[in-house]
Formats: C-alpha cells, sequence, structure tokens
C-alpha cells in the first residue's frame, strides 16, 4: 500500500533539534540561565527556613493551621502525619520537597493569576491562551524534560521550572472563570458608580472570584506535588528523590516510605488550601479575610455555633 | 424649568456595521427588515426627549422595545451609535473616558432592577461603594452612608451582607447607594419590578416621598403602565425601540396617540391617574344673603341640581334644587331663607386628591367642593367623576341635563 511516507518523510525530529541546540542554545542560554535567579533565590530562601526551623515548632506550625481553618480532625492527622515522616527519618527530605512546592506555588501564581485576570478581559487573549493550556496539560511532562535540561541544566530549579509548567494551568484557568463569572449587574453597577479598571478589579471582581480562583490555587498545589518524582529525574532532590532512588535500586522499601511522605504531605496541604477556598460557604470571603482567617486565633465555625447556642 | 438631561436623535444598533443599519433606518427601513437583511439588532431609534430639573420622567416599554439599553446610554454603560445625551452641558456619547468617569461620580447615580448589591461587602459598605471610588475616607463615608441608609429605614442593617435581607430591603439599600453620593440625576432600571406587588407599592410611596424632599431628576424606566402613571411627572412609552408617545400621565391616558397605546391604557386605574382638578368645574355659587329665586334661577340656568352657598368668602354650605324648591312651595314665594335648607355637611376634598377616593364621597349625590386653602376652588358633579372613569367626557353634559329636568 501506498502512504504518504513513502512520497515524502518530514525530518521532523531533526528540525526541532536544530531549533532547540544550534538555536536557542546557543543564542538564548543566559537568558534562561537569568530566569533562574529568581527561582533559585526564592528556592533558597524556603529551603533554609524550613530546614532551619526545628521539626516540632514546624509541625506545631501547621497542626495550629489545619486546626483554625479546617477542623480539630485535620489538626489531629496533621500531628500524627508529620511526627511518622520524622520516624521513618524523611523530616530532612520532606522539607526539600516542602519548599519546591512552595516555590513552584508561589511562581504559578504570580504568573497565573494576570494571566488570567488579562485572558478573562479580553476573549482574543483567552483565544490565543487557551490552546497553550492544553498543550501544557496534555504534553506528556518527559516530553519537555530534555529542553528544560538544555536550557536550564540539571538540579533543584530546573526541577521547579518543569514542575511550574506542568502546574501553570489550572490556576489561569480558574482565575479566568472565575472573573468572568462574576455576575454582569454587578459590573455594570460598579462601572455605572465610576469605578476605573483598577477599582473595579480590586473592589468587584477579585473579591467576587476568590473562591474559583482559591481552587484553581489548590489544584496547582496538587499538580507541583505530583510532579516531584519526575522533577527529580533531572535532579531536583527531596522526596521525589526517595523514590526515585528506590526505583534505580529496586528498593521497594524506600520507594513506597517516599510514596507516603508525598501522600501525606499532600493531604495536609489539599486540606487546607481547600477550606482556605470555601471557607464560610455562605457568602463570598474577601480577600483580607481569608488572609486574616490564616492568622487568626478563632475558629469561625466555633463561633458560630457559640451565637447560635443557648 | 431647567432641563438637566437632554437627548437628541439617539440611535442604538447592536452588530458589526451599525453605521449601514443607521443609514437604513433613516431610508426608512423597518427594524425586522434590518434584522432580516443584515442580522443587526436595532436597540433604540430616534430617541429625543428633555428631562426637566426635579422631574421624574418615566419610559415605559415591554421587554424588548429598547428601555433598559436607552437608560444604559444615559450614563454612557452602553455607546450610542448616533445621537448625543447631554447631561447640564458634557455630551455623554463624545466625552473622553476621564469625563464621563467623573460624571458618573459626580452626577449620575444608577438603580437595578436586580438591585447589584456587592454580596461581599456590607450593607454599609455597599451603600458608601461611591464614595470610596471617589476618594473619600473611612469614617466620613461610613457616616454619609449612614445618612443614606437612614433615609430608607435601615440603618440599623448597616452591618448586615445583602444575602440576609429581603428584596425589598436589598432594593432600599440599592436606592441609598444611588443617594449616598448625592447625584443630581438617578437612573433607575425597572427598580420594583422584582419585587412582590405590595412591597412594589410601598417602594413607589417611598420613592415618591424622598422625591418631595430631595428634588432629584429621576430617569425611571417600568414595564409597567400602571406604575409609570403613578410616578411620572412625564412619561414616554415605547416600542420597537422608538417613542410612540411623550406626555403626562393624564394626556397619555386622555389621549392615546395609537392603538398601541390604546391597548394598554384600556387597563389601567382611571381612578389613581386624574385627580379632583381634573374633573372640578369653575364653582358656581350664590351669596346666603341672596334668596330662594336667586339660587333656583342659577341652578335651572347652568343646569345644575345642587349649588354652593358662600357666606363672603367662606363656604357655608350647600342647596339642593329639592330641597329648595319644596321649600318654596310649601311657604310662598318670598319667605324662604337659604340658611333654612343649607346642609353644612357637605362633601370636600383637596384638589390632587385622586379619583377614586372621591367614590365615596360622589355616592351622597351632592357635587364635591374641591378646596385649596380653606377656599373653593371648584365643584365636581358626582356624575363628572363616573364619566371619567369610563373614559367619555362627553356623558358628562348629557347626564348632568337629564337629572337637572327630572329635578325640575
Amino acid at each position: 500500500m501506498l502512504s504518504p511516507s513513502d512520497l515524502l518523510l518530514i525530518p521532523f525530529d531533526d528540525w526541532v533539534n536544530t531549533l532547540v541546540r544550534d538555536f536557542l542554545v546557543p543564542n538564548f542560554r543566559p537568558f534562561f540561565r537569568a530566569l533562574q535567579v529568581p527561582v533559585t533565590a526564592v528556592l533558597n530562601g524556603f529551603d533554609t527556613f524550613f530546614q532551619f526551623v526545628p521539626m516540632l515548632v514546624t509541625t506545631a506550625a501547621f497542626t495550629l493551621i489545619a486546626w483554625y481553618t479546617v477542623s480539630r480532625g485535620l489538626a489531629l492527622f496533621t500531628v500524627l502525619a508529620l511526627v511518622f515522616i520524622d520516624m521513618i527519618g524523611l523530616w530532612p527530605q520532606t522539607m526539600t520537597t516542602l519548599s519546591m512546592i512552595v516555590t513552584s506555588v508561589l511562581f504559578c501564581t504570580i504568573l497565573g493569576i494576570p494571566i488570567g485576570i488579562l485572558a478573562a478581559g479580553s476573549n482574543r487573549l483567552w483565544a490565543v491562551t487557551r490552546p497553550i493550556l492544553d498543550i501544557m496539560q496534555t504534553i506528556p511532562s518527559f516530553v519537555y524534560l530534555v529542553p528544560i535540561v538544555m536550557l536550564f541544566g540539571v538540579g533543584m530549579v530546573p526541577g521547579i521550572i518543569a514542575t511550574i509548567i506542568f502546574a501553570l494551568p489550572p490556576i489561569i484557568r480558574l482565575t479566568n472563570l472565575g472573573i468572568r463569572n462574576v455576575r454582569g449587574d454587578l459590573i455594570e453597577a460598579a462601572e455605572a458608580f465610576g469605578s476605573t479598571r483598577w477599582q473595579m478589579l480590586w473592589e468587584v471582581q477579585f473579591p467576587l472570584a476568590i473562591r474559583t480562583i482559591m481552587a484553581g490555587l489548590n489544584q496547582t498545589l496538587m499538580l507541583s506535588l505530583s510532579m516531584v518524582v519526575i522533577a527529580a529525574l533531572i535532579g531536583a532532590g527531596g522526596l521525589g528523590l526517595t523514590v526515585y532512588t528506590g526505583l534505580g535500586r529496586l528498593d521497594v522499601g524506600g520507594a513506597t516510605a517516599g510514596g507516603v511522605g508525598i501522600v501525606l504531605l499532600a493531604i495536609i496541604l489539599d486540606r487546607i488550601t481547600q477550606a482556605l477556598g470555601e471557607q464560610n460557604g455562605v457568602r463570598p470571603v474577601s480577600l483580607r479575610q481569608t488572609l486574616a482567617s490564616l492568622f487568626r486565633l478563632r475558629r469561625p465555625i466555633a463561633d458560630e455555633a457559640k451565637k447560635t447556642g443557648p | 424649568m431647567k432641563v438637566k438631561l437632554r437627548a437628541r436623535d439617539v440611535y442604538k444598533v447592536f452588530g458589526e456595521t451599525p453605521q449601514d443599519a443607521l443609514e437604513r433606518l433613516k431610508r426608512g427601513e423597518s427594524k425586522e427588515q434590518i434584522l432580516e437583511e443584515t442580522g443587526q439588532v436595532v436597540g433604540v431609534q430616534e430617541a429625543s426627549f428633555d428631562v426637566e430639573e426635579a422631574h421624574i420622567f418615566v419610559v415605559m416599554g415591554l421587554s424588548g422595545s429598547g428601555k433598559s439599553t436607552l437608560v444604559r446610554m444615559l450614563n454612557g454603560l452602553i455607546k450610542p451609535t448616533a445621537g448625543e445625551i447631554l447631561v447640564d452641558e458634557d455630551d455623554i456619547a463624545t466625552c473622553s473616558p476621564e469625563q464621563l468617569r467623573n460624571i458618573r461620580r459626580e452626577k449620575i447615580a444608577m438603580v437595578f432592577q436586580h438591585f447589584a448589591l456587592f454580596p461581599h461587602k456590607t450593607i454599609a459598605e455597599n451603600v458608601a461603594y461611591g464614595l470610596k471610588i471617589k476618594g473619600m475616607g473611612a469614617a466620613e463615608r461610613r457616616k454619609k452612608a449612614l445618612v443614606a441608609l437612614d433615609q430608607v429605614g435601615l440603618a440599623a442593617w448597616a452591618d448586615n451582607y445583602p444575602g440576609e435581607l429581603s428584596g425589598g430591603m436589598q432594593q432600599r439599600v440599592g436606592l441609598a447607594r444611588g443617594l449616598a453620593t448625592d447625584p443630581q440625576i438617578l437612573l433607575m432600571d425597572e427598580p420594583f419590578s422584582a419585587l412582590d406587588p405590595l412591597i412594589r407599592r410601598e417602594m413607589q410611596e417611598e420613592l415618591l416621598g424622598l422625591q418631595k424632599k430631595l428634588h432629584k431628576t429621576i430617569v425611571f424606566i417600568t414595564h409597567d403602565l400602571n406604575e409609570a402613571l403613578i410616578l411620572g411627572d412625564r412619561i414616554a412609552i415605547m416600542k420597537d425601540g422608538r417613542f410612540v408617545q411623550v406626555g403626562t400621565a393624564q394626556e397619555i391616558v386622555a389621549n392615546p396617540a395609537d392603538d398601541y397605546v390604546s391597548a394598554f391604557v384600556a387597563d389601567i386605574d382611571r381612578g389613581r391617574v386624574f385627580t379632583a382638578g381634573h374633573v372640578a368645574n369653575e364653582p358656581e355659587t350664590v351669596q346666603l344673603s341672596a334668596g330662594a329665586d336667586e339660587a333656583l334661577r342659577i341652578m335651572e340656568e347652568m343646569n345644575r341640581n345642587a349649588l354652593y352657598v358662600l357666606d363672603g368668602e367662606k363656604i357655608a354650605g350647600v342647596v339642593t334644587y329639592q330641597d329648595l324648591s319644596t321649600a318654596a312651595r310649601d311657604n310662598g314665594d318670598s319667605g324662604t331663607a337659604l340658611a333654612d335648607v343649607l346642609i353644612a355637611d357637605y362633601p370636600t376634598a383637596a384638589r390632587q386628591v385622586q379619583l377614586y377616593e372621591l367614590y365615596g364621597l360622589a355616592s351622597s349625590g351632592l357635587p364635591i367642593a374641591v378646596i385649596d386653602d380653606k377656599r373653593l376652588v371648584g365643584v365636581v358633579e358626582p356624575e363628572a367623576v363616573f364619566a371619567q372613569l369610563s373614559g367619555e367626557e362627553q356623558l358628562i353634559e348629557t347626564a348632568g341635563g337629564t337629572e337637572t329636568r327630572a329635578a325640575s
């Protein structure tokens, strides 16, 4: 049978090789290196901090946050999970993974929320952004590990950059969705009173979209966690490395320990970020309230109970 | 009276090439024809009107008539395709974005059909929104917000959230938010349509009460002709994006411009449109000192069966033809004084009292004295009340005539 490849064989792989090896790498390597600088700085900061703070203090802090934002049950779970991680000897790796995740989520937020807001304001920009996000979400991460290594080298920071590419789409999508879903008459009302675009965003759109944006943040966080093992392939450390090493040596115990650590960390972070988005189910919470609730020393639910009590 | 808001030949076409549709409109093509041939929707066409300061201008139309589009063009939420909209001297259609923003901040506020309160802000914060946008300090704007809330009787709810209030209360907050910035013009887009009939009635009265104190220039949109007639100093009736009639409530009810308007008018309660002043005749009176002959002569001449009697400037009472002629027959020609048959318990009404409130008074059969500042300024014949209700004014004369003849 005749097939099109008999007539013409496109050397697609060669083209990509030429593009990356002969064009991007020699010409843009300094640029990509420069991109690493802020990521490196933030990562080192978090890593130093989490490694420096004693285990008991970190555990206490997480427990309190879990208690005040979610429930006593999650607080108890947090204590047990973190103590277990420490007792299986994975505390330093867990803290490294935590700082990697916090760094990638931070950069996803810094990039994703503004992009989402801009995309919500312009159908044309969204038409361009959307297929890019689709590609970012569907392309297997192994595919872009190679160019990342060529452009950024190996190590923690390239691992985080791969994580950012993988975890960025949900926060952009949900910021865009949240802003677009703000009721039209509220936008009209804000406009009718003479709001500037910035006032409209800050006073109306963003506070009303915050729940959806928090849901996006939660998804971004979960995707970041799921990348830690893959990031270890290109030199990132932490729990991902533990799993990867276990895989290499057929050390089922080591791999399982690392996996359990990731799962426990994931459960704690997931529940806390979900609760931040859903607080006071009756009405949407403002950004200020969301941030304030992180530091408040009372549980809002317990408070309600007191009011309705005898 | 000063014109506060003026619209001249305002058009709005929704679509890709509005200028093309505009030309077709000016050539006389219809809205349907343009939609079919070009796919463009004509929202508003050829709208021109003036709103005088401190007046309520009501735009009444069914859904799809373009009334919401029209009101949104007045504060620039929708940009007109053609025409000019002048607030004082500034043209909303062509001014710069900063100028438009300033006009919105200082001069025009809006109240929305579904309240459009910000669910994440407290009632006080909602009311203070316009002030915050202008950059007023927190303490001062809260003070002003509380004053505005007090006007609508909701100061106690300042720190609740909109979700905790009923629909009527929420719209009061919407009204307070509109009033808080002390705008000269208030645009109200079907503000009471989403409310229960009883609450709606209450809100209409409240708006009229507030208007008596505040004297805002109001453009009020509604789909309810009764509401339009109750509130409007002037009313525009809109159909297919075009004004079919503009006039006072009485002009519209008494002389509908076309079948479309007549169809609406047919259903409305005329008793709430016309007032005693509209159906009153010039008072024909007789002095108390005059004799029965004089009174009878006037009544016969005027074809009336009752006559008001004055004592100087003061109303002494009313005499009926029947009483007077009976008394005159019994007493002989000269002996009857008007005071003997005077009915001192006569029905009275103020000039602005609505017809429906006269039904009870009219049933006594006596003409109703229309009083202004204790002086008799007119007389409403009972027949005139019902004739106006039936919409046929010429009935008044014949009815009055027949009865007088029957009495004599």
